[in-house]
């Protein structure tokens, strides 16, 4: 049975079924559940926010506060103690409330839950989850509007997953809680509220399995998480034309599909990357030197990259909105491809 | 304290407080009206706290802030046009709309500006006060942070350095009871923030911060000190925000017996009580008409005020090099 449930209440399912089926499975965050300290004099605190938008809301009645847990502002301190619980035998998910926040915790990810196994000869391994907010679009200025899905995935030992729709999260943030390595789960901030058909019960998506959102023959358009639906706007476009795009969600990141990439690519013979995150050493230019690594032969055109711009991301309405891919920049791509072609 | 001050600096502090709080007010209420977006984290009830410590800077001292920043903006006499403009993304704003609410900033007025993470801003006040003493200087520089950010390295690993250096800089801890819907009860172990400098051999206050007086006192203190090469302190001011953690916020978390308790202890309120036979009720009134003036006219002119040319998205990012 499915029904129509937006990423946000998809995100808070997996999670709730999860907990329900296995009582390793453990919160941890700031204000995931609220009104800590106060909900024993004050019982209408408790559970005041569920994060900041509602993701966790009414897991802490469900599982109380052992299993939903408050934690001060010390990511550093929660992040670090979900890699010893998961060692020690549990399944920490723990968010960071904004992927922007990573830089005061990053030690113990880049250096401990990403290399433990391997330093350790393969004798151990990390399972956490940490979920974490990203993108732009929200009028929240430059420490507060970052992706930085490329920061996870140049890491070794971390999997990067950023999921676009709200089934592909249920099922990709199941298979994060149950997989054996630390997995990053970036959720993007401006689609919690989209809606999408999701099976009620519990499903895991496997990692490395892109999903081709659309067909097409005459140009490949990888699109990177809310990108995803930036370049589906953009093949309706372009199909007035008669072009016809493919559009490929690669889902999640480390691993990443290249077979079903490649494939396209030889396909079409043109390949365009959409990412709003930074141009330099992103999931834009991974994507495209891969392309230009194996799929060479079959390119009938340069690559071309849509992203956002060598600069943080401003604050000012318009500046913002020019700094974020839209549909036009995409079909302007596409069309440059073409008429390189016709020269 | 009171006694000490004469009538143009009580009343340039009522002037402030009453600034502060025209502004926020409007704040709240274009954020309700959805005429602007974003994050707005207002200051409305903390205002003793900004205006107690910054009219004591001197030109040539440093301060940071948070993204709570508009009240010690306001206090450091940062133009409410360039606030509200960079509070609408215009090209009036303070940073001309590139940074919006959370990251206010004159650096022509010592403050450095306003920080989106948690206790970022600790260590650059600290770095702040070492160029002073290294350039023989006698200038200050004040951290302004909240009671959630003592759990961040960057709070103990700053203490730590200021103390190891001797920087005169001054740790003010604006104690609002919440780090967002977490209360202090739950999370401060220690009790109170100034309980915790003892091991960093920082000599630390806690005041009350709704109280302007007693506020100033203390900072007077701290700087003597600091400007005499006795190194850092640290004031924890015990206050209470007015509105949510941002706009917006349903603020469920905060009960309503506590919420009156702190509406009496009103900043503005105390500062009418403690200097009203002294000044009189009209003048204070007066003034406050004037800032509501003020502030309506920032606003007008911030929503009236263009947009930055989308070029600005590149600019910035790198300092031109002659
Ligand atoms: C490192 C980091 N973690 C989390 C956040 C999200 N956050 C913003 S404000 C805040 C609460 C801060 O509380 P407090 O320090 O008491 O300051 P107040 O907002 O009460 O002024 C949190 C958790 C952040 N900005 N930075
Ligand atoms: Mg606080």
């Amino acid at each position: 049975m499915t029904r129509t449930l937006n990423v946000k209440d998809a995100i808070n399912e997996a999670l709730r079924q999860e907990m329900a089926a296995d009582n390793r499975v453990i919160l941890m965050g700031e204000d995931i559940a609220g009104g800590a300290g106060r909900d024993a004099d004050y019982p209408p605190a408790a559970d005041a926010w569920g994060g900041p938008f509602g993701v966790t809301q009414g897991l802490l009645p469900l599982f109380g506060r052992e299993r939903v847990i408050d934690t001060a502002i010390a990511e550093t301190g929660f992040v670090g103690a979900a890699i010893g619980a998961a060692i020690a035998g549990l399944r920490p998910v723990v968010e960071i409330m904004y992927v922007d926040f990573i830089g005061t915790s990053f030690d113990q990810l880049l250096n401990h839950a990403a290399k433990l196994r391997y330093v350790y000869g393969g004798k151990v391994s990390v399972p956490i989850v940490v979920r974490t907010v990203a993108g732009a679009g929200f009028r929240a200025a430059a420490e507060h509007s970052q992706t930085l899905y490329s920061l996870y995935t140049h890491v070794p030992g971390l999997k990067v997953v950023a999921p676009a729709t709200a089934a592909d999260a249920k099922g990709l943030l199941i298979s994060a809680i149950r997989d054996p390595d630390p997995v990053i789960f970036i959720e993007h901030k401006r689609l919690y509220m989209e809606d999408d058909e999701v099976p009620e019960e519990p499903y895991a998506i496997p990692f490395g399995v892109a999903r081709i959102v659309r067909s097409g023959r005459d140009v490949t358009i990888v699109g990177v998480q809310k990108m995803v639906h930036t370049a589906v706007e953009a093949a309706t476009l372009l199909s007035r034309d008669g072009i016809e795009a493919e559009v490929i969600d690669p889902r999640t990141y480390s691993p990443l599909d290249s077979e079903t990439i490649l494939q396209s690519v030889e396909k079409t013979g043109r390949l365009v990357v959409v990412d709003e995150s930074h141009p330099r050493c992103s999931l834009a230019t991974d994507i495209a030197a891969l392309a230009a690594d194996a799929a060479f032969h079959s390119l009938r055109g340069p690559i071309k990259m849509v992203t956002g711009a060598h600069a943080p991301v401003p604050f000012s309405p318009p500046l913002e909105d020019a700094y974020i891919p839209d549909a036009a920049r995409i079909v302007a791509a596409v069309r440059d491809q073409l008429d390189k072609k016709a020269r | 304290m009171i006694r000490s001050l004469d009538n143009d600096t009580l009343l340039g502090l009522w002037e402030r407080m009453a600034r502060i709080r025209a502004f926020e007010t409007r704040v709240g209420e274009i954020a309700a009206a959805k005429e602007v977006a974003g994050y707005l984290h207002t200051y409305s009830g903390q205002e003793a706290v900004a205006c107690g410590v910054i009219p004591l800077l001197r030109d040539d001292d440093w301060f940071t802030s948070t993204y709570r920043n508009h009240g010690h903006a306001i206090a450091r006499d940062i133009p409410l046009d360039e606030i509200a403009g960079e509070i609408y993304g215009k090209v009036t704003g303070v940073c001309g709309g590139k940074g919006g609410s959370m990251h206010v900033a004159d650096q022509s007025r010592g403050m450095i500006g306003g920080m989106g993470i948690v206790a970022g801003g600790l260590p650059i006040a600290t770095g702040a006060a070492l160029a002073s003493k290294y350039l023989g200087r006698d200038s200050v520089a004040v951290a302004f942070f909240g009671d959630g950010a003592v759990h961040q390295g960057a709070w103990h690993e700053a203490l730590e350095f200021a103390s190891l250096f001797q920087c005169p800089v001054v740790f003010v801890c604006e104690n609002n009871l919440y780090a967002e819907t977490t209360a202090v009860d739950y999370h401060l172990l220690a009790g109170s923030v100034s309980a915790m400098t003892g091991p960093y051999q920082i000599p630390s206050v806690q005041i009350d911060g709704m109280d302007v007086f007693a506020v100033r006192a203390a900072t007077a203190a701290a700087f003597e000190r600091a400007r005499t090469g006795n190194g850092p302190s640290l004031i924890e001011a015990m206050t209470y925000r007015y509105g949510g953690q941002y706009e917006g916020d349903t603020q469920t978390y905060k009960p309503p017996t506590e919420v009156a308790y702190w509406r009496g202890q009103d900043p503005l309120l105390r500062f009418r009580s403690d200097t009203a036979t002294r000044l009189g009720m009209a003048t204070l009134d007066a003034i406050e008409q004037s800032v509501q003036v003020e502030v309506d006219a920032a606003f007008t002119a911030a929503e009236a005020a263009p947009w930055p040319d989308i070029s600005e998205v590149t600019t910035d990012v790198y300092t031109p090099i002659a």
